[in-house]
């Protein structure tokens, strides 16, 4: 029995790191531009698909994040310039549902080139057993590549100039404008990196559970619970956000049925949201 | 005649002289595409009360469709009651749920709104598919024999034509009831400054949860003839989030705060809708031009169809708004 406890708290927090990635690109968009990204769930299922195809091409994906990683931060700039730059000052329902329209686009196209039917890619890593616990190999590798990318990513925005003039917009964009700082190469540079991080965190997640097109939603919908619940906006709570779901998923689905298990999320969603609404998502970065 | 009552006339009587054609023509294909329309009409209008005239976004607003609906076929189903109080327990049950959930929920301020109503959407559909006593995943099937009730099925599908243009009905007054009155014009202060409005003494908590109770209040009826008329219900189709995303389209593409936006975008939507998936070239990509208009009307137009229309014709105006 304590095994298996073991084993969930294992898996959950390998996971959960995982899903931290996704949750802080969704955390450092809100947290520099005050914008929900609405497309982060497209994106992540188009980090699974580009990681697909590079396996297919006989590229590992874990040897492809800095491909996949490149390639988001330009779609991700790119996304800025079309669907973000002329409305960044709008009020609120103007970006999300600009957003959103992005991902009916990437999702739509997607369902036209690949339908809905689930892929999946093979990767065997083999296993490593300890008493009679065994973790997948590939489990591993991806918790050992959210937290490389989440370390880099701290180090980006607290130790090189671009990055503090990163977190100086997120702070004060007129202020940071008025130091000299382009803020609308930093806007679109924050965007490119969120957008980079869900790619890669679809990207790592693929190498564990078979996917489809749509399904980027699942864990655009997590990113929000794990942003609510680490709050702050900075890369750590984010983390720690993404930790505690992916133990409690684990931990929960010993003990009910795994439909059950969005409800919870969600209940826990609001709950947070209702008793501490304020300083949740955003915060310093 | 004040601006908004002139808007009231026109798509009042539009959807009117709509609504009667197929009964006057008996034709069945019609009367289906009628229906859709209608429905969208109803839902559009309804989430304008809280999304145009309030200002908050509910990206959720489904989740009372869904529930209207589940209460509608429970009541016929298990308890054998009519459609029509089966309906109306619907849409107040709905209202009910609004109203409490409001009084929580809309304490959050924009973005924050919008992720809890989805949140709500996601954690109600969960706890419906694992809730056996309203049958889990597989949902809900009515047993033929309801029908009879009706005179038969087919007499059935036109009594719920004829409930759907009622409430459809029903909602464009209220809408521009609404929108003329006192607590319309509370509702028009949130929307502009929330904080300014508390200051004047708008009890804006009160109004804006009236305001989600009324805009749930339709969606839960008007799911309830829908299902009804289906004769099943499942939790993925009745807590779609996609039909939410839809609602939001339609209000957008109309014209948001005004009362024949919404007449306008849900038509419009059908039309650009059944035109999208019938072409060859479009039929699998509807998804992604749905995407790339919505955001071409965020990016240019943000006030809609009628919006656009009134800034470049004013003599039009008096008639939109």
């Amino acid at each position: 029995m304590i095994d298996i406890w073991i084993d969930s708290v294992i898996s959950g927090i390998l996971l959960g790191l995982v899903y931290g990635l996704a949750a802080i690109g969704l955390s450092l968009i809100f947290g520099v531009m005050r914008v929900i990204n609405l497309s982060h769930g497209a994106f992540i299922a188009l980090g699974m698909f580009t990681a697909y195809f590079l396996f297919i091409f006989g590229l590992n994906p874990y040897f492809g994040i800095p491909v996949i990683f490149a390639l988001g931060l330009l779609l991700g700039a790119i996304t800025y310039f079309v669907a973000l730059h002329r409305i960044i000052d709008a009020p609120e329902l103007s970006t999300l549902l600009s957003t959103f329209s992005v991902s009916l686009f990437i999702i739509g196209v997607g369902t036209f080139a690949w339908t809905t039917i689930p892929y999946a890619i093979d990767l065997r890593l083999g296993s490593i057993t300890i008493g009679n616990v065994t973790i997948l190999g590939t489990k591993i590798a991806t918790g050992i590549i959210s937290i490389i990318l989440t370390a880099l990513l701290y180090i980006f925005l607290y130790r090189t100039k671009l990055g503090k003039a990163v977190r100086a917009v997120s702070m004060n964009r007129t202020a940071a404008e008025l130091m000299g700082i382009n803020t609308t190469r930093i806007l679109a540079l924050s965007f490119g990196i969120g957008v980079a991080l869900a790619m890669t965190a679809g990207a790592l997640i693929a190498t564990i559970f078979p996917f489809t097109i749509l399904s980027g939603g699942v864990y655009e919908l997590k990113s929000f619970v794990i942003c609510v619940l680490g709050g702050l906006g900075n890369p750590l709570g984010a983390l720690i956000g993404g930790l505690v779901l992916g133990i409690i998923e684990n931990v929960a689905t010993m003990q009910i049925s795994t439909g059950l298990v969005p409800f919870i999320e969600f209940a826990i969603l609001v709950a947070v949201l209702l008793i501490r609404p304020r300083g949740l998502l955003g915060g310093e970065v | 005649m004040r601006k908004p009552d002139i808007s009231l006339l026109w798509v009042f009587l539009i959807v009117l002289a709509m609504g009667l054609v197929p009964i006057v023509t008996n034709d069945i294909t019609l009367r289906e595409t009628i229906f859709v329309m209608l429905m969208y009409i109803a839902l559009a209008s309804s989430l304008n009360i809280l999304l145009g005239y309030t200002g908050y976004v509910s990206f959720g607003h489904i989740v009372f469709y869904g529930i209207g609906g589940y209460v509608t076929i429970a009541l016929i189903e298990y308890y054998g009651l009519n459609v029509i109080p089966a309906i109306i327990i619907a849409g107040l049950f709905s209202a009910l749920v609004a109203y409490s959930l409001g009084q929580a929920i809309l304490k959050l301020r924009g973005a924050y709104f919008a992720i809890a109503t989805i949140g709500v959407n996601e954690a109600i559909k969960a706890l419906v598919e694992n809730l056996e006593p309203i049958g889990g995943a597989e949902g809900i099937y009515l047993h033929i024999g309801v029908y009879s009730a009706y005179g038969g099925p087919k007499s059935a599908i036109w009594l719920s034509y004829y409930l759907m243009l009622i409430v459809t009905l029903a909602v464009i007054v209220v809408s521009w009831y609404v929108k003329k009155s006192k607590f319309g014009l509370g509702l028009l202060a949130i929307r502009e400054d929330e904080d300014a409005a508390i200051s004047l003494g708008v009890n804006t908590r009160s109004y804006k949860s009236l305001a989600y109770a009324l805009s749930a209040f339709f969606p839960g009826m008007v799911g309830g003839i829908f299902f009804f008329k289906n004769g099943n219900i499942e939790p993925h189709v009745a807590f779609d989030l996609i039909k939410s995303i839809e609602m939001i389209f339609m209000v957008m593409l109309g014209g948001f705060g005004t009362v024949a936006g919404p007449f306008v975008g849900a038509i419009v939507y059908e039309r650009i809708r059944g035109f999208l998936l019938v072409s060859e070239l479009f039929k699998n990509l509807h998804m992604a031009v749905s995407g790339v208009i919505l955001l071409l009307i965020v990016l240019f137009t943000p006030r809609g169809i009628i919006g656009y229309l009134a800034e470049r014709i004013s003599k039009l105006r008096r008639y939109l708004e």
